[in-house]
């Protein structure tokens, strides 16, 4: 799973490229005329000199007046044609370009949006953001503007040496003899530019993900009064950013320059040969002006070439590194020939051995959990703070899958379900209570966005939320990213509202009423007692009040299940949780 | 739209869809005035660039004209007088001009990269310190996001103006000023000729402009929310996930994405008019230059060669036009997104550091809440408080959801300010306090333990940078984190990943407490800060901060009673006031709502 680590990986090869075309695909029609246009327009703008040789050895040598006007309305009719062909060009380019770029866009994000949990906890979303992004737009930028002129710049070229040849051979060739020391310079420094933009680009991802934290953990900064702290860190990356564009702003100077020396060298050249040419009577005078207005027309196109080719460099790195993301294994998927299998409400859920790890931990999380949930039956789960409670939840609707063992519902293992199934017959109460900043509405029926409005009404009276009728718009409110307009028992309540709508087979609670006050907690215990006594529950418990809610309680403890029982068999047998969840008597007894 | 200027500033247009003919000159001005502050400290530089940039002109612009020369005097002179001397002195020539541009080409591309990424960091510190210095008020309201996409992708639009931009515009601008006065000189005719195109030009230019401004600005727009969309996704994968809502996610993303096609679609759309317009007002000159430079030459007013270089210069004349048309389609870009954070700049802090600051090295911790108001846009939810901590005394606030706990907490943290009365410290009031001595003196822990990715040791060692490795770690024993922070495969030195992704709640909470004991402020103001801790967790904390407290002044918020227990006094609220005021075994033994509460939550011990 190498590949799917953040490591910096300066592969990049033009051959990454590649990658574009199954986006192109769908497009080739415009890609087609767009290059068609582009060829033509170049073939027109070749016109002109040639225009302007026929009327110096034509009708000025002749000294024919009446000649010139047939000429002067074919380079006006190619001109106007130059400047048609441009446009469509642009046109076609800006249609293919920005939908390749939404395509590829959508694509990468519905690919994120799949993977596993642990592929996010190991990427630092700043960087899924700078490829999303920045990438994104080099990508679109290469393929509108960029390819196109790499092809035509290079066909002009080849084109105009051919029309060179023609008009006069010997300094035709001595033109071609000098690309040769230009390419392999320039190749070389192109290798170091690519290395040097990948760079720059896995730099701006990690300066990215600064911002992301900065922004996101202002409350924690601003309270410990570290924002200079903060901005020490961002400040060096920033700075390390800036020497690392250094870098690549030299070796592209390098590039431009060789690729502005040559033609001009070329120039030089061609002067002499062609004025000695004319003397020994080998070309004429219209001709050596045709050769350089000729050879004038490729000043650009190699100019450009160096610039491009870089640009090409920097665009097969971006390439890779949204590669990087399409090609990270999805590993929790359905398997093949998943079928829906009936799973009951309440649902039958069982642990067989299971065993988890995280990803490069030497030691495994859950080591053979067994436990076995009746249908109807809700179960508490106490352990200490990381023993792995919340790592044994996440197993349940396949956040994570399992190392070893089995989860099963209804006697199913949880990975022949197909995913839409499982996650919708599991209903998870995370935490930390993930809002999004839609609708309070859309917010509870995130899973179900079929529910009604008594449905909806029903969950937040489980979760004693009637609090969201008077926010300013009741229900349509908008709550911020995070909810953090609310308090956080409200958003905890919000969280605990979403997972009971439409009395889920399965029902995970991960220690749901940790931040409310003692007065709610005991209504929305009172509620939440008529969801569990419908479904399969599986509460994660730091307390004695929530443990009470279910029928019986299972200690975990060194990764295995080392107890099951109801509260008060455990409270008197099993000192280990004793010790877990009588409440401090000690310190009640200091002001009692 | 006819709002008062004061409502276009800081980020309040941002959510307009449509603006005011006079909210957009405004926005222009803006952003105009933010790039010409960010250029300010290069002025010398840009002028070294200009002169660079000027010599390397006329040694490009060489070319053609000793072209043409070679064409009229060296072959005559070689074919006529068998004379190559004149052609070895224009060849040569060349190769000279050749070299001299293409060094002082290098020195410019090199120079101008480095101002260019100057003036980006410059930015970029400038953006990120001034959004550090924003209240919470406007991170509430302004997503993280957003402002992440100005921190990101708006800084990009900058420096893809800054790469490309500056060159082609100088380079443009010099080649039609020069070649205009060479063309000019050249033949003054056939330079008139060439002239005639420039109204044309304008009235094509002024057409892009009009239009581009509000489409770059579109995109802008469409960009933010695409990012707004993908951090959102993101950072709640797991709910994401767990609730299905991929379907429903792509559908959203997909029509943002789709907006964003359409925004910049609309802009390009505009140069692919732009563009080919200018060449063809090119090609129509070139070719009436033709014609009648050819007209003038058969006629005899003309040489051959001087017509050859003409049309060579007006080729040159014209191509730079379209890099200038390039170059204002990224200013427009550029413009747009400095219009962004032009925005976010010009909002003010408004909890700001007192310009003249009380210093307060040492504070006792005494805390007096004289009349403090507060209220959030609409509803008030302090009226009036009145209230008095001495230095040393833990103070628990109980009450129920929304009678403004958190609001007093965030006031002695100064999180935000009161809008009426003073909070102070030792005597201070806390906005004549400099942050450093505020930080230093007060903390606040809250319910969400936020962690910045790097080792555990670095997020404890948050509280307070200078700290050793042993401190870190008796801070850590402390609160009794260090059992778990041991048993972690590389201990203190264990990356905690993104947000803490491989830490439990309570894990993180420990981790969050650890920090705060670190940083030893004189005030500690814990608002829901244990309640995701176990029992044992809990208990140790409790023990901690029995003996933590005992010189510090403390403000605990917490529902679970037995926090509160450690507290020598207890503070019941109700609807922003105190209703009972007492040590906790008064108000346990008497019959108000702390005695009914306390009840409520033995009886939930079992």
């Amino acid at each position: 799973m190498d590949d799917a680590t953040p490591a910096t990986a300066p592969r990049g090869k033009l051959s990454a490229l590649a990658r574009l075309w199954p986006f192109a695909r769908p497009y080739r029609g415009l890609v087609t005329l767009t290059f068609g246009a582009a060829l033509l327009a170049t073939l027109a703008q070749l016109a002109l000199p040639l225009v302007t040789a026929a009327v110096v050895d034509g009708p000025i040598a002749e000294g024919d007046r009446s000649g010139l006007l047939p000429l002067l309305g074919l380079a006006l009719l190619f001109g106007v044609a130059e400047a048609a062909l441009f446009f469509v060009r642009r046109w076609a380019m800006n249609r293919s370009c920005l939908q390749l770029e939404r395509d590829l866009r959508d694509t990468l994000y519905q690919r994120l949006q799949r993977l596993p949990v642990g592929f996010h906890d190991r990427w630092g979303s700043g960087q899924l953001l700078s490829r999303a992004t920045t990438d994104m737009s080099t990508i679109r930028r290469f393929v509108g503007f960029a390819a196109v002129f790499l092809v035509v710049n290079l066909v002009t070229c080849v084109v105009v040496l051919v029309l060179l040849l023609a008009t006069y051979w010997p300094l035709g060739v001595a033109v071609a003899a000098t690309t040769v020391p230009l390419t392999l310079l320039g190749m070389r420094w192109e290798r170091r530019y690519n290395t040097e933009s990948r760079r720059v680009q896995d730099q701006q991802g990690e300066l990215t993900t600064d911002v992301e934290e900065a922004v996101q953990g202002i409350r924690v900064v601003k309270s410990l009064g570290r924002s200079g702290l903060v901005f020490d860190r961002y400040d060096a990356k920033a700075t390390r950013l800036r020497s690392l564009e250094l870098d690549k702003v030299r070796t592209l100077a390098l590039l431009w320059c060789l690729f502005e020396l040559h033609p001009q060298l070329t120039l030089a050249m061609i002067l002499v040969g062609g004025s000695l040419a004319v003397s020994s009577g080998a070309l004429t005078v219209g001709g050596l002006v045709a050769f350089i207005a000729l050879f004038t027309v490729l000043l650009w196109p190699i100019l450009s070439l160096g610039f491009l080719f870089a640009f090409a460099q920097e665009t097969a790195s971006a390439c890779d590194r949204v590669g990087e993301l399409l090609d990270a294994p999805l590993t929790v998927t359905d398997r093949p020939g998943a079928t829906p299998a009936v799973v009951g409400t309440p649902a039958r859920l069982r642990f067989e051995g299971v065993r988890f790890a995280y990803p490069g931990a030497a030691e495994p999380v859950l080591d053979g959990v067994d436990l076995d949930l009746r249908p109807g039956e809700t179960v508490a789960l106490v352990g200490a703070t990381g023993s792995g409670k919340t790592t044994l939840t996440a197993l349940v609707p396949r956040l994570y899958d399992v190392t070893g063992g089995r989860v099963t519902l209804d006697g199913t293992d949880v990975r022949d379900l197909p995913l839409a199934q499982l996650r919708s017959v599991v209903a998870t109460a995370f935490e930390d209570a993930t809002l999004f900043s839609m609708s309070v509405r859309e917010n509870l029926a995130l899973g179900r966005p079929d529910a009604g409005d008594d449905e909806v009404a029903e969950a937040l009276r489980v979760a004693q939320a009637q609090f969201v009728h008077e926010l300013p718009w009741g229900l349509d409110t908008r709550i911020g990213e995070q909810g953090l307009s609310l308090s956080g028992g409200q958003r905890q309540r919000l969280a605990l509202a979403r997972a009971v709508l439409g009395r889920p087979s399965v029902l995970v609670l991960d220690d749901p009423l940790s931040a409310l006050d003692v007065h709610t907690e005991a209504l929305v215990e009172r509620a939440l007692r008529e969801v569990l006594a419908e479904t399969t529950a599986l509460v994660v418990a730091h307390r004695a009040s929530t443990v009470l809610l279910a029928d019986r309680v299972a200690l975990l403890a060194g990764g295995r299940i080392t107890a099951v029982g109801t509260h008060s068999e455990l409270l008197a047998g099993v000192p280990a949780y004793r010790d877990l969840l009588a409440q401090d008597s000690e310190l009640t007894e200091v002001t009692r | 739209m006819s709002a008062p200027a004061e409502s276009w500033r800081g980020v309040a247009t941002e959510d307009t869809e449509e603006l005011s003919a006079g909210a957009g000159v405004f926005l222009w001005a803006r952003s105009r005035r933010l790039l010409r502050d960010l250029l300010r400290p290069h002025r010398r530089t840009l002028w070294l660039l200009l002169l660079t940039l000027l010599v390397q002109n006329v040694a490009w612009l060489a070319g053609p004209l000793l072209v043409g020369i070679g064409i009229d005097v060296a072959v005559p002179a070689l074919v006529e007088r068998s004379d190559a001397w004149p052609l070895v002195w224009v060849a040569g020539a060349m190769v000279a001009a050749a070299l001299v541009d293409t060094a002082l080409r290098y020195v410019f591309l090199t120079r101008s990269g480095r101002m260019g990424q100057a003036v980006l960091l410059a930015l970029r510190r400038r953006v990120f310190t001034h959004v550090q210095r924003l209240p919470l008020s406007f991170h509430e309201k302004y997503t993280s996001g957003k402002t992440v996409s100005r921190l990101t992708s708006d800084v990009e639009a900058l420096a893809e103006l800054l790469d490309e931009g500056l060159d082609s515009l100088v380079t443009a601008l010099f080649s039609v000023l020069t070649i205009g006065v060479v063309l000019m000189v050249l033949d003054p005719g056939l330079g008139a000729v060439a002239l005639l195109g420039f109204p044309a030009l304008f009235v094509v230019a002024r057409w892009f402009q009009r239009h581009s401004t509000a489409a770059y600005r579109r995109t802008r727009e469409t960009i933010a929310a695409l990012i707004v969309q993908f951090t959102e996704t993101f950072g709640g994968i797991r709910a994401v996930q767990a609730f299905r809502r991929e379907p429903r996610n792509d559908e959203l993303y997909a029509a943002l994405n789709e907006d964003n096609r359409r925004a910049h679609h609309r802009a390009f759309w505009l140069i692919a008019v732009f563009i080919p317009a200018v060449t063809l007002i090119g090609n129509v000159v070139t070719v009436a230059v033709l014609g009648i430079g050819a007209w003038r030459v058969i006629g005899g007013g003309l040489a051959v060669g001087t017509l050859v270089s003409f049309l060579l210069y007006l080729r040159r004349f014209f191509d730079p036009l379209q890099d200038v048309a390039m170059f204002y389609n990224a200013y427009q870009s550029a413009t747009a997104a400095l219009e962004k954070l032009s925005g976010v700049l010009e909002e003010r802090p408004t909890v700001p550091e007192p310009s003249d600051p009380v210093p307060l090295p040492r504070a006792r911790g005494e805390l007096v809440l004289d009349g403090v108001s507060f209220g959030y846009t609409d509803r008030t939810v302090l009226p009036e408080l009145r209230l008095t901590v001495p230095a040393g005394q833990t103070v628990a606030l109980v009450g129920a959801t929304g009678a403004g706990k958190s609001t007093l907490a965030r006031l002695v943290a100064r999180f935000y300010d009161p809008v009426s009365g003073e909070v102070r410290l030792d005597g201070v009031p806390l906005h004549r306090l400099s942050d450093a001595d505020l930080r230093r003196a007060v903390v606040m822990v809250t319910q969400e333990s936020f962690l910045f990715s790097g080792t555990i040791a670095d997020n404890i060692a948050f509280g307070r940078p200078e700290a050793t490795r042993e401190e870190v770690e008796a801070a850590a024993r402390a609160i009794g984190a260090h059992g778990f922070i041991a048993a972690l495969p590389e201990g203190y030195d264990t990356d905690v990943h993104r947000r803490g992704g491989r830490l439990s709640a309570g894990q993180r909470q420990l981790v969050s407490f650890a920090r705060a004991f670190l940083a030893d402020p004189a005030v500690l103001v814990l608002d829901e800060a244990t309640s995701s801790l176990d029992v044992p967790s809990e208990r140790l904390v409790q023990r901690a901060l029995h003996t933590l407290l005992a010189d510090r002044t403390a403000l605990i918020i917490a529902h679970r009673l037995s926090t509160v227990e450690v507290a020598d006094r207890v503070l019941v609220m109700e609807s922003g006031r105190i209703v009972e005021d007492g040590t906790p075994a008064d108000l346990v033994g008497g019959t108000g709502r702390f005695a009914g509460l306390h009840r409520a939550w033995a009886d939930s011990l079992v």
